[in-house]
């Protein structure tokens, strides 16, 4: 077994550039992997860790310069050159077919005899998953499985075409805490049997936990590499930004409290009938922000959705708003997006797909902010004053870059874009401020400007949602936490002494069998929207 | 394996997009691909028909614009194809595909024509010209109505509903022209009312020419401020970019896609109308000859820009112009015009893939890293 002491090189990249047009991905990567270690490859969104490991994979060809594997040079082409090297990646979109069986999908597209001996396949793949731990039933469906199942799926498969060096991309993403421990000691062995293991990530935590190396991109750049024992969070995110950040969220105690929004009883169906949202009742208020935690699809969507009035909801639910003026209470169940602003009723909301639903790619920043002020004003024009002035405002005080406030925004940086849009949606000055999914695929700076905007609404008396992901960022930055399970409320615990783990296990408080349901109807969905992937 | 895996090479083509290609550019370009395909046309007309090309090309801009008549029918197809592009474009703006254009000018035709048929002589010719007016408009917008409110409401297939709402007019129109035919068994209505002439425009000069141009140049700077400027317009754009987003921000997609196809099969029957009052005298089942459909191509060419719809019109109809003209005059097939508006057409859709993607082969891409 080797050591990272003894610096056997597995793969060695040189002089890699990569460009997509005029965007340079990779810019003169050189770097070495060392055989039996777990190796992190750090860097923000958009820094050039998925494009740098698709080259090893054989996704992309780079456009210039080599990689060496076992100290000779390689040209890999595909992903079947890349397994002939011994390389294997696993991917953060899973690439399985649901019909199949784990066994089925791990032995899909390998050579073997015409006839398949399912026993003998059975019996060789046990041994890979005995030999690190796996947790896996092999005659499962895939669409039976969770996402950490169809993950261990994926790796077995990887393992079992015999790669030596492994690459994940992000692969705790999807993961709930201990789910990700489940995977991390799997890992560790696959070490201790001499696997090369490449772990790509933004999470800085789990770098130094697993990893025995850091390596850091910026930019397409390569930045350097470290020993994570000589490593800290806030080293590390210096190497990443460039420069040093305060990471520190700055969390008020909530002042003033008012309830806002009282939701009871609330239960929505999907499109396909079944129950996104059952029985859910809780209370938005004023001067505070509520996080919303939850494995994907447990009903964040539908929920924020329902007060928005895009939902429709189910006989007996309840949505009372109170307005503060005069204490009236009005039910928003049954009225739409229109009759909601004409109750004057200031409700915004930054939905999760951006470019898909939030604004207009297309258009430039006048035109989406003319998405909520169009209507504004008589005669049958549209008023061009308005909208361009708040353009350059949100411009102005967000520091959003772009070429002009005529550029599409679809042209914009991930992070621009969110700026966008968040900035549009506070302009309306509004009581209750719902955010899903605010920071997903933003660089740090970015994420920090948006907690920074949601704890100044906060401030303002707003009652903020935030529907998000990092458990760690839920409990520093919202006050309660409310945790939805397949549809249903486990949980509604106090933020500051709510521990990750606590969130993880009431995140899978009721897994149940209807897990095939939801992703049988992911097989009927064709609108589902794509996911943020790194360029 | 890894041997094998060494013999490979870069591949000879790789492709990238442009990001920001400016207007200069990508103008240039285009007026590069026009002179390529005349060239290439110019080969094929000394290859092939051993003639000289610039005699051709003489004769073809003879064809368009050689008589001051000749002149005003090239000015008043162009008219007329405009309009037909104009009535579709917000439909395609909107990203709903109505191929429904022919038909629904077909029936704007049909109820001009019904009117002229049977009120021709108990209405005064203003109040006359009105009726077949409104008859048109409404029986246009109803025939592209129909499929939208099926979009609408069931979410029927717009492309294939649209498409055979065509068909459904053609046979409603043949089965009326047997009905009106004039003499019996000649398949022809004939020139209605050329006696009185009444449901006919009026003349300015020689013919209702001038007025068609005129008319249609004021829907076309309408067309162009609805959509740019009005409320109506910004709803659409928003619904044809994402239906989500118009959801969440409270557009009701339904409404919109009905009230915009209203507005579409509206000015293509509002074409009928021209057609029969102010040109043709007369229906026919191909009174539309393919206007429907090249509208999409003119449309979809301009990108949605009323005014450069105005130029690519009269591309495609100083073509059809011409053709028909070296036709006659050098006993040419008519089927040879077809084949050099054909490859020009090629071209200036040809172009618009050098405009957005820059080709590297494998030499130039080392060049450039050297």
């Amino acid at each position: 077994m080797s050591t990272p002491e003894s610096k056997e090189v597995a793969v060695s990249l040189k002089n890699i550039t990569k460009t997509f047009g005029s965007v340079t991905a990779n810019n003169n990567i050189s770097m070495d992997i060392y055989k039996g270690e777990i190796l992190s490859l750090l860097g923000e969104n958009g820094s050039g860790k998925t494009t740098l490991m698709n080259m090893l994979a054989g996704i992309y060809a780079p456009d210039g310069g080599q990689i060496f594997v076992d100290g000779e040079e390689a040209v890999i082409r595909s992903p079947q050159d890349a397994f002939d090297y011994q390389i294997g990646m696993i991917h953060q979109h899973f690439k399985l077919v649901d019909v199949f069986s784990a066994a089925e999908n791990i032995i899909l597209g390998m050579p073997g005899k015409q006839k398949l001996d399912k026993k003998a396949i059975l019996k060789d793949i046990r041994e890979t998953v005995d030999r690190y731990g796996f947790e896996i039933d092999l005659n499962k469906k895939v669409y039976e499985m969770s996402v950490s199942e169809k993950q261990t799926v994926e790796i077995i498969k990887v393992l079992y075409r015999g790669a030596q060096i492994l690459i994940l991309d992000e692969p705790t993403a999807v993961l709930t805490p201990q789910e990700t421990e489940k995977l991390f000691l799997v890992l560790r062995a696959m070490k201790d049997h001499g696997r090369t293991i490449i772990i790509i990530t933004h999470k800085l935590q789990e770098v130094l936990e697993l990893s025995d190396r850091v390596a850091v991109l910026r930019k397409g750049e390569y930045v350097g590499v470290v020993n994570t024992r000589e490593a800290t969070e806030s080293s590390l995110t210096e190497m990443m930004v460039g420069k040093k950040v305060e990471l520190n969220i700055d969390r008020t105690d909530p002042v003033d409290v008012k309830d806002l929004v009282r939701v009871e009883h609330l239960t929505c169906l999907n499109k396909y009938g079944r129950k996104a949202l059952d029985d859910v009742s809780f209370t938005i208020r004023g001067g505070e922000i509520l996080g919303i935690a939850g494995i994907a699809g447990a009903g964040q969507k539908e929920l924020l959705e329902a007060i928005a009035g895009l939902q429709k909801a189910e006989a007996g639910s309840s949505i009372m708003y109170r307005a503060i003026d005069n204490n009236d209470e009005i039910q928003l169940i049954g009225k739409d997006v229109n009759d909601i602003k004409n109750l004057g009723i200031s409700l915004a909301f930054v939905p999760e797909d951006r470019l898909g639903m939030g604004l207009v790619g297309n258009m430039g920043m006048v035109g989406n902010m003319l998405l909520r002020s169009y209507n504004e004003g008589r005669g049958i024009f549209t008023r061009e004053k308005a909208p361009r002035e708040l353009a350059e405002e949100i411009r102005d005080k967000l520091e959003v870059s772009t070429p002009n406030v005529y550029t599409p925004v679809r042209k914009l940086s991930g992070g621009n874009v969110q700026k966008v849009l968040v900035g549009r949606e506070i302009s309306l000055a509004p009581r209750v401020l719902m955010t899903a999914y605010a920071v997903r695929g933003l660089d740090i700076n970015t994420s920090y400007t948006i907690y920074n905007i949601l704890s100044d609404e906060k401030k303002k008396g707003v009652g903020v949602v935030y529907v998000g992901e990092d458990l760690d960022v839920l409990i520093e930055l919202c006050d309660r936490i409310l945790v939805l399970c397949e549809g249903k409320v486990s949980g509604l615990v106090d933020a500051r002494t709510a521990s990750k783990e606590e969130l993880g296990l009431l995140m899978t408080k009721y897994s149940g069998d209807h897990i095939a349901k939801i992703h049988v109807e992911k097989l009927l969905d064709d609108d589902a929207p794509a996911g943020d992937e790194e360029a | 394996m890894k041997e094998k895996s060494k013999i490979k090479k870069e591949p000879l083509i790789k492709l990238s997009r442009r990001e920001d290609i400016d207007r200069k550019h990508s103008w240039t370009f285009r007026a590069l691909a026009i002179v390529a395909a005349l060239i290439v046309d110019g080969i094929i007309i000394m290859v092939i028909v051993h003639m000289n090309p610039f005699d051709i090309y003489g004769t073809m801009f003879a064809g368009a614009f050689g008589t001051s008549r000749k002149v005003w029918i090239t000015l008043k197809e162009l008219s007329l194809l405009l309009l037909i592009s104009i009535a579709l474009t917000p439909a395609y703006k909107m990203k709903f595909w109505n191929l429904g254009g022919e038909g629904q000018v077909l029936m704007g035709a049909w109820a001009t024509a019904l009117c002229m048929l049977y009120l021709g002589n108990t209405l005064p010719g203003p109040l006359l010209l009105l009726v077949m007016f409104l008859a048109a408009v409404v029986v246009g917008a109803i025939w592209a109505m129909i499929p939208a409110v099926f979009k609408a409401k069931w979410g029927t297939n717009e492309t294939l509903f649209t498409l055979m709402m065509n068909y459904v007019a053609i046979q409603l129109v043949a089965y009326f022209i047997i009905k009106w035919e004039v003499p019996k068994g000649s398949g022809h209505v004939g020139i209605i009312n050329q006696a009185t002439q009444s449901g006919w425009l009026p003349y300015i000069g020689t013919n209702s020419y001038p007025l068609i141009v005129g008319l249609v140049v004021l829907v076309t700077i309408g067309m162009h401020v609805y959509l740019k400027y009005s409320k109506h317009g910004y709803e659409i754009s928003v619904v044809g970019e994402s239906q989500r987003t118009a959801t969440y921000v409270g557009i009701s997609v339904d409404k919109v896609i009905i009230r915009t196809l209203i507005l579409s099969g509206a000015i293509c029957g509002f074409a009928g109308w021209l057609m029969v009052s102010g040109s043709d005298h007369t229906i026919t089942t191909t009174i539309a000859g393919g206007m429907g459909f090249t509208g999409i191509m003119v449309s979809w060419l301009a990108q949605f820009n009323v005014i450069v719809m105005i130029l690519c019109s009269l591309l495609i109809v100083f073509m059809g112009q011409g053709a028909s003209e070296i036709a006659t005059s050098f006993g040419l097939n008519e089927a040879f015009g077809d084949i050099l508006t054909g490859i020009i057409i090629f071209f200036i859709i040809g172009v618009e893939f050098f405009i957005n993607y820059k080709v590297h082969t494998r030499k130039s891409s080392g060049k450039e890293e050297a």
